[in-house]
Parts: structure tokens; sequence; C-alpha cells
């Protein structure tokens, strides 16, 4: 396997400019000779298909989900970077590609983060001529709030919904699609396998849901944009139907995954409760403009917070970090609350830490919170049935979004032809840690500016010879979906395929979470087979194939998350280095700070599978930084 | 606490369908009506049943998958929450609940409690957008939209599409779905181009997709977990009245 970057050479500014006209175009009136099959909704997925299908292209889109405006997309609160530098505070293209850089750990490739830079910009123009209602100033004015590793307010947002408002944004612009006949809709299936002609990707096996017919598609070409794998954790703030086996199929067909190991752990979430629990909610980070997070000084202290004197009181973020205070990178803020609840000093014992508002209530007063933060602050309240205005929040570090995926090309190709990869589910601009507002960036950026541009290059550069859905591979990828389906049928076991997630789960968190070590990765690597091995004794799958068979469905995605779980933790076996969200106990400076290793790892792992049973293979590709000076990151 | 459940089985949209009875022992009170319905679930699925059929995904309520009429209310008895955001709390030891799927013409059970809501996209594919290619934008402050008006638009544009509007109405309208919509666009700027053909082609299709009428009984605003007006069932109303006076 190699590992072309395709990254174009010359000024970092022109690169894409130069690429873009260094594509090959196709005629209009020959676009729609072609069909792209889109699968998943989400921002990357909805802005893709719909841009693809208003340029003339044949699309079909398909979701899980009984509508495409589902799709998990919709739960990203905070807001949307762009270098728009609306509020004169020293903000540009360049400054959005040096955070994004230096947020990710310098493990990102430069030339793909410096383009979402540039096109950062035309994605709020899109959504705002989309009627995206973004939060105005009373001029009428975009208004900007900040997050996490920036110095400057550069995050556009719709309160605390901006996810779903640049979802029902991109779903507008496909329903519009739909209703003019240039994208067919198929909701309620998933994609079980991807169908390889000749080493070129020329379509998918999909279940329908409702049914349980299995269905073949051919296409010119397939975009995966299925988003990530958190679940993989059992608990997170994923959507319950999230999950990895878009991906994982495809990599078993012979797409590279990259970086792996790149998850990302979110600071302010609401803590667990009881071992019922389903899902971990997460409060955004937009909140962090205003909270302040602290802990008691001392340790096991469990009086009531209100009851504990300022002096008294250790805003450890401030204190560790003053010049980016309660605004440093999540993977910074995740490990400093670690440290706080390991020294003993979590809320009176338990497994949080505080975020305060009464400051900023007592500045602006709480007509003004609850305007920026009232959705969020009513989650908060019927879940934990406590009054955020009236006591803090308490919160706890949470699986949150995964930073690797598929391996693709500046092109957003992977290492299969035809096969592209879009948004949370490919690995290419955050590096090692994703900012905070820039998972909606890069989504909308895949979906609506490059992949349009990538695609149209691809096909006025192959050779795509006819094919239709009989073909032998179809054949073979459809029997292997329907053989693997009876399989998890037969078991006939005792254990809801929950309970077996569920120890997953347990395992992931503890040995292959916020800090891991060789000791705990190894015996992670153990376990995760035993586990698996376990799955296909005991799992008990009811009902028939041939309905809407929801365990059936959970089965299936457990199975992958059990086989996936031990790549991730091998790729974190591997990577002898600390960087952004991968923690390595071993590699720390005195001060429990990442410490990487430049010299060994300044690169991406990927992946290659290499037949069921056999070792998978390491590639690397070389990462280099031209325009930017790697170095230590430093947030104090 | 131990509970008794009356959930409604059905195996297919043919299928007659009808209440079954359940018991559900341990339940805590810190756990989400999900979770309740999980552990019902994982039961089921150990003894060799079929596990109960219901929508859920984000379990945060905003990605409007989850539905369920829960006594006869939808998302149940919490004000401005979805079925998800229900914690077991609210009951206790010895309550006996009915849990039913959403019932509308226009929403056909799929199976148990899951409904077919894709009425609510078509009806979106009639008008439901501005029509703007990619690309063709242009700086975004050069639209100024004062900041009451975007909080306003904003304020519709929360619907989360999960249809207890329809499914609290006595006609079964979605006068509520198509008002919020129609508002947010009406409101803006962006929407004025279309805003005549929006609002009759919006209408059309709810009215074909075999919705009811509106008869101002207000249940629709009670049960919306995002709590959206009724009054923007009036401005859909002006819109309409607007749009045929001034169509040809």
């Amino acid at each position: 396997m190699k590992l072309e970057s395709k990254v174009p050479t010359g000024p970092i500014e022109k690169s894409w400019d130069k690429h873009r006209f260094d594509l090959k175009l196709v005629n209009p009136a020959n676009k729609r000779k072609f069909k792209v099959l889109v699968v998943g909704t989400g921002l990357a997925g909805s802005s893709a298909a719909a841009s693809l299908a208003e340029l003339g292209y044949n699309v079909e889109s398909f979701c899980t989900q009984d509508s495409p405006r589902r799709a998990h997309s919709i739960a990203a609160q905070g807001g949307i970077n762009a270098a728009k530098n609306y509020p004169n505070d020293g903000d540009s293209v360049w400054r959005l590609f040096y955070d994004t850089v230096k947020g990710g750990d310098f493990r990102a490739r430069e030339a793909n983060v410096y383009r979402l830079a540039q096109v950062s910009n035309g994605i709020i123009d899109q959504c705002v001529a989309q009627g995206v209602p973004f939060a105005r100033e009373y001029g009428g004015t975009l208004s900007n709030r900040s997050f996490g590793g920036a110095q400057v307010s550069r995050t556009f947002y719709a309160r605390g919904q901006t996810g779903q408002q640049l979802l029902l944004g991109a779903y507008s612009a496909l329903m519009r699609q739909v209703g003019a006949g240039t994208v067919k809709l198929h909701s309620r299936r998933e994609m079980l396998d991807v169908v390889v002609i000749d080493g070129v990707a020329r379509g998918i096996i999909v279940r329908d849901l409702v049914t349980g017919k299995v269905e073949r598609h051919w296409g010119d070409a397939v975009l995966l944009c299925t988003g990530g794998y958190g679940n993989t954790y059992y608990l997170s703030t994923n959507a319950n139907g999230c999950n990895v086996t878009a991906t994982w199929r495809a990599y078993k067909r012979g797409a590279a995954f990259a970086n792996p190991c790149y998850t990302q752990i979110h600071p302010t979430c609401v803590p667990v409760t009881g071992e019922y629990q389903s899902k971990l909610t997460l409060m955004s980070e937009s909140l962090r403009n205003d909270g302040r997070v602290w802990v008691p000084k001392k340790k096991g202290d469990d009086r009531k917070p209100d009851l504990i004197p300022e002096n008294e009181r250790d805003y450890y973020l401030e204190r560790k970090y003053p010049a980016f205070g309660n605004l440093v990178p999540r993977d910074i803020a995740s490990r400093a609350a670690k440290q706080m609840i390991d020294e003993g000093r979590g809320v009176s014992g338990s497994l949080s830490v505080y975020l305060d508002f009464q400051d900023a209530i007592k500045r602006l007063g709480e007509d003004k919170v609850r305007e920026k933060y009232g959705n969020l602050f009513d989650m908060y309240h019927h879940i934990t049935d406590e009054n955020p205005y009236r006591v803090p929040m308490r919160i706890y570090p949470a699986v949150h979004y995964t930073m690797g995926g598929l391996w693709v090309d500046y092109n957003l190709m992977t290492t299969i032809p035809g096969l592209f990869c879009l948004g949370e589910a490919n690995f290419s601009d955050h590096g090692a840690n994703r900012l905070g507002a820039s998972a909606l960036m890069q989504g909308l950026a895949d979906g609506y500016f490059v992949l349009p541009y990538t695609l149209g290059g691809y096909f006025a550069g192959t050779k795509l010879p006819k094919v239709t859905s009989d073909h032998d591979a179809f054949k073979e990828a459809e029997s292997s979906v329907n053989a693997h389906t009876n399989k998890l049928l037969a078991v006939k076991g005792k254990n809801s395929p929950s309970v077996l997630h569920r120890k997953l789960g347990h395992v992931m968190w503890e040995k292959v979470g916020m800090g891991r070590n060789a000791k705990g990765l190894n015996e992670a690597l153990q376990e995760i087979p035993a586990i698996r091995e376990e799955f296909w004794k005991t799992v008990a799958v009811t009902g028939t194939g041939e309905d809407f068979n929801q365990t059936l469905e959970r089965a299936g995605r457990v199975a992958d998350f059990l086989e996936f779980g031990e790549l991730l933790a091998k790729d974190a076996l591997t990577r002898e280095e600390s960087c952004g969200g991968h923690f390595r106990e071993e590699h720390q400076t005195p001060d429990g700070e990442a410490k990487r290793d430049d010299e060994k790892f300044c690169h991406v792992a990927a992946w290659e599978y290499k037949g069921e049973g056999k070792d998978p293979v390491r590639h690397e590709e070389p990462l280099t930084f031209d325009n930017v000076h790697i170095a230590t990151r430093n947030y104090a | 606490m131990n509970l008794t459940l009356k959930i409604w089985r059905q195996k297919d949209a043919q299928d007659q369908g009808g209440l079954v009875e359940y018991q559900v022992e341990n339940v805590s009170t810190e756990m989400s009506f999900l979770e309740m319905l999980d552990v019902l679930n994982e039961q089921l699925v150990a003894k060799g049943q079929d596990a109960v059929a219901f929508d859920h995904d984000c379990r945060e309520g905003i990605c409007g998958m989850c539905s369920l009429m829960i006594d006869g209310q939808a998302h149940g008895p919490d004000k401005a929450a979805t079925t998800c955001q229900l914690h077991m709390r609210r009951y206790k030891d010895g309550d006996t609940i009915v849990i039913e799927p959403f019932r509308a013409k226009a929403f056909p059970v799929v199976k148990d409690l899951v409904v077919d809501r894709s009425a609510f996209d078509r009806i979106q594919q009639a008008g439901g957008f501005v029509s703007v290619n990619t690309g063709n934008a242009r700086d975004a402050n050069g639209i100024l939209i004062a900041h009451e008006t975007a909080e306003k638009a904003m304020d519709a544009a929360a619907c989360i599409g999960c249809g207890a509007c329809v499914a609290a109405c006595p006609n079964a309208s979605a006068m509520l779905f198509v008002g919020a919509k129609v508002s947010q666009y009406a409101l803006l700027p962006q929407g004025q181009p279309e805003r005549e053909k929006r609002a009759l082609s919006m209408r059309a299709a709810m009215d074909e997709e075999g919705f009811g009428h509106c008869t101002n009984e207000y249940e629709c605003e009670a049960a919306c977990p995002k709590g959206i007006k009724v009054s923007n069932i009036a401005r859909l109303n002006r819109e309409y009245l607007r749009a045929t006076i001034v169509s040809d």
C-alpha cells in the first residue's frame, strides 16, 4: 500500500487555488452521466449531496435515521469557527491555520489545515444565505464568541444549537434537490459493505432497516460521511446510533485507517450516575466563556459549594494556564480535571469538578446568561434535577469526538480509488486534538467546498467502465453481508448486545482512555479479543433478519466495535509519545503535560487490513512543517 | 421502584396491534425514561423475546427521533422536554404507565412504537428552503438582520421535527410544524424572494399528506418540546392569506 498525499507543492497560500486549477473539469452536460452514492446525512453528507446535485450529478443519499435531518451533527452545540475577523481582534486565515495546527499538537497535514481555514469564511456566507439564524448584534451584524485554544473571538453560533441550525440549513438544501428529483433519498438504510471492482469502489450494500431487505446500489463514486467512532467506548456524547460500521467495513475492503488512537475526551460533560446509563451529555465548550472551573483546595472537602469561601477554591485552569485560562484546548482541560480528581479533590469525593456561573450572573444578569446558554442550562436541569442558575454545574470529561478515521489524500480520497471520506469519518484536519467549533467547519468545508471540486477531478481523470449490480463483486458482497447477519442470529445466547458493548466500553475507558500506558494497553489487547469471543458465543439476537430489528442492528455495530477497539488499542500502544488527546503516561513532562517525540512520531500512522486473524500492517505518512514552527504547545 | 408498563405492540403496518403488559423491577429515579425501556428490552432479549421497537438517537433532546405517547401525552408529562429528557424521578413505586406510538393518519406505524414521519420531509421538499446554490453567497455581514428578528426566527427554527404537535392535536394537524418553518423564512430577508410560493406550496403539501386542519386547540404548543408558539400558526395563516392576494 502506498500513501500518496497528493499535496500540491509551492507556497501554501496558493496551493488550493493551484490545485483547483490543475484538476480537470467535467463538462456540465456530462455530469448527469455520473452517479454518486453519499452515505450519511450529517453536515458533510448533506452538504456534499446537495452541492453535487446542484452541479448536475446524479446523487443517491443514504441514512440510518428516519429522516436525514436527524444525523448527529444536529447535536453540536457551541459554534463554528471562521476567520472573518469581524470583531477586529487580529484574526486571519493564517491565524486560524496556525491555531488549528498547534491545537492538533502538530500531527495534521499543513496544506489540509490551511485549505480548511481558507474556505471557512465562505461557509458562514453560504449558511447565512440559506437562512441559518445565527446570533446577531443589535446593529444587525453577526455575533462572535470565544472557544478553546484561540485568543480571538471567531466562533459564530445560534444559541447552543449551532449544529442543529447548520444541519437544518444543509438539510434544506438537500430537500430542495430531492424535491427537484436530482437526489434520491434512502432513509432507514444501513451501509454494510463497499463493493470494489478491479480495485475501484463501485457500489455499496445496504440493509433496509424496516423490511430487512439487503439492497445493492452501484455508483461511479462512493462518499462515506458516516461520522466518528466514539461509541467504541460505550458511553460517549455520541448519539446511540453512531457507529464505526461503514468505515470499518471499508477498511476491510482495503481503505487504510489512520490514527485510530486519536480520540477526544471533552472536559465538560454531565457526570455518570449509574450502570444503566446509555449516554453522556455534553455541556458546550462555549460555557467556558463565562463559566469558571474549580475544585476545593482541600482534599475531601464535602461542604456545599456556596459554603466554600473564595480563598478555599482552586480555579485550577486559571492558575495553571493564565494566558488561556478556562479556554485551554479540550485535551488539556480534560487532563487537568483528571489530575484534580486523582488528587482526591473532586466534588465531594465524586467524579466531577465544578463549572460555576455565579460571577457571570452577577456581571451580566440572569437574563443575559439565559439568552446565551438557556437551552444548555435547561438540558442540565432536566438530567440532574439541579438548577445551574443557583448551584454550579458538576462536570466530568467524556469521550466526544474522534480525530482518527479513514486515511484520505488531499482530494479526500481513501486508498481505494473512487471511495471518498468526509467529515469526522476521515482523519485529515485536526491532528491529535480538535479545537472547539472546528468540527462543524470541517464537515461543511469538505461537503460544500472541497469534495465538489476534487470529485470532478477524479471523474475527468479516470476511465470508469459501466457496471451493473449483477456483477459478481455485488453478489459476493451481498452474500457476505447475509452470512454475517445469519451468524449473529444463529448464536442464540443469553447476553443482549448492550451487555457486551458495556464490557468493551469499560475496558476502553479504563485502559485506552484519558491516560494510557503500555501495561494497560497490553491488557486491553488481551481483554478485547476475549470479549469478542464471548460475544460470538453468548450474544442474544431475537427476531429475524427480515424485519425491523433493532437488536440485530445493535449487534452488528457492537461486533464491529469489538474488532475496531483492538486496532485502536494497538495504535495507542505503537505510538510511543504523548500528543493531543493521546496521552501516554510514560511520556510526560514533570508538570504532567504531553511530551511529543517528533524524532520518531512526526507522522500519520495508517493501518492496512491483511485478513481475518492476521496482524494489520502499519504504514507511515511523514508530516512536514514548513509554515508553522513545530514547538511544544504552551498555553500558560 | 417497580412499575407496570402497558406497551403498544404491533408487528408491522398491516398488523392490528394491541397493548401488552410488562413488569419492570428495580427502576432507579436517576434513569431516563428510555433507559428504563432499555432495561426492559435487555430483560426481554435475555428471555428470547422480541425487544420493543422505539425510535431514539441523540438522547439529549435535539435530534427529534424519539417520540411516544406516555399516558396519553406526547413526550410524557414534563413540559418543554422530549421523551429522552424525561427521567424516572417523575414516577413512584407501583405506577402503571401506558406507552403508545404517536398516532396520526399521516404517521403510519412501522412497528410497535415506531412511526413513519417522512411526510415532514416531503413538506420540506415542497418549499422549506431558500433556493441558493453553494458558492452564490455574498459576505455574511452584507445581510443585516436586527437582533430581535434573528431571535424570533431562531425561536421558530428551534423545531426538531419530532411530530409531537401532530400527535397531540385532535385533528392531527401539522400547522405548528409548517408554521414554524414558514415563519423562520418569512421573518428573514433571505426568505423574501420565495415567500408567497413557499406558503402556498408547503400548505398544499401538508394537505396532500393527510394532516388535519387547525381548530385552535393549542394542544400542539403544550406538547412541543421546544416551546414553539402557536403565534407561528397565526403567522402561517397570514402568510397564506397574503400569498393568495399577492399571487395572480
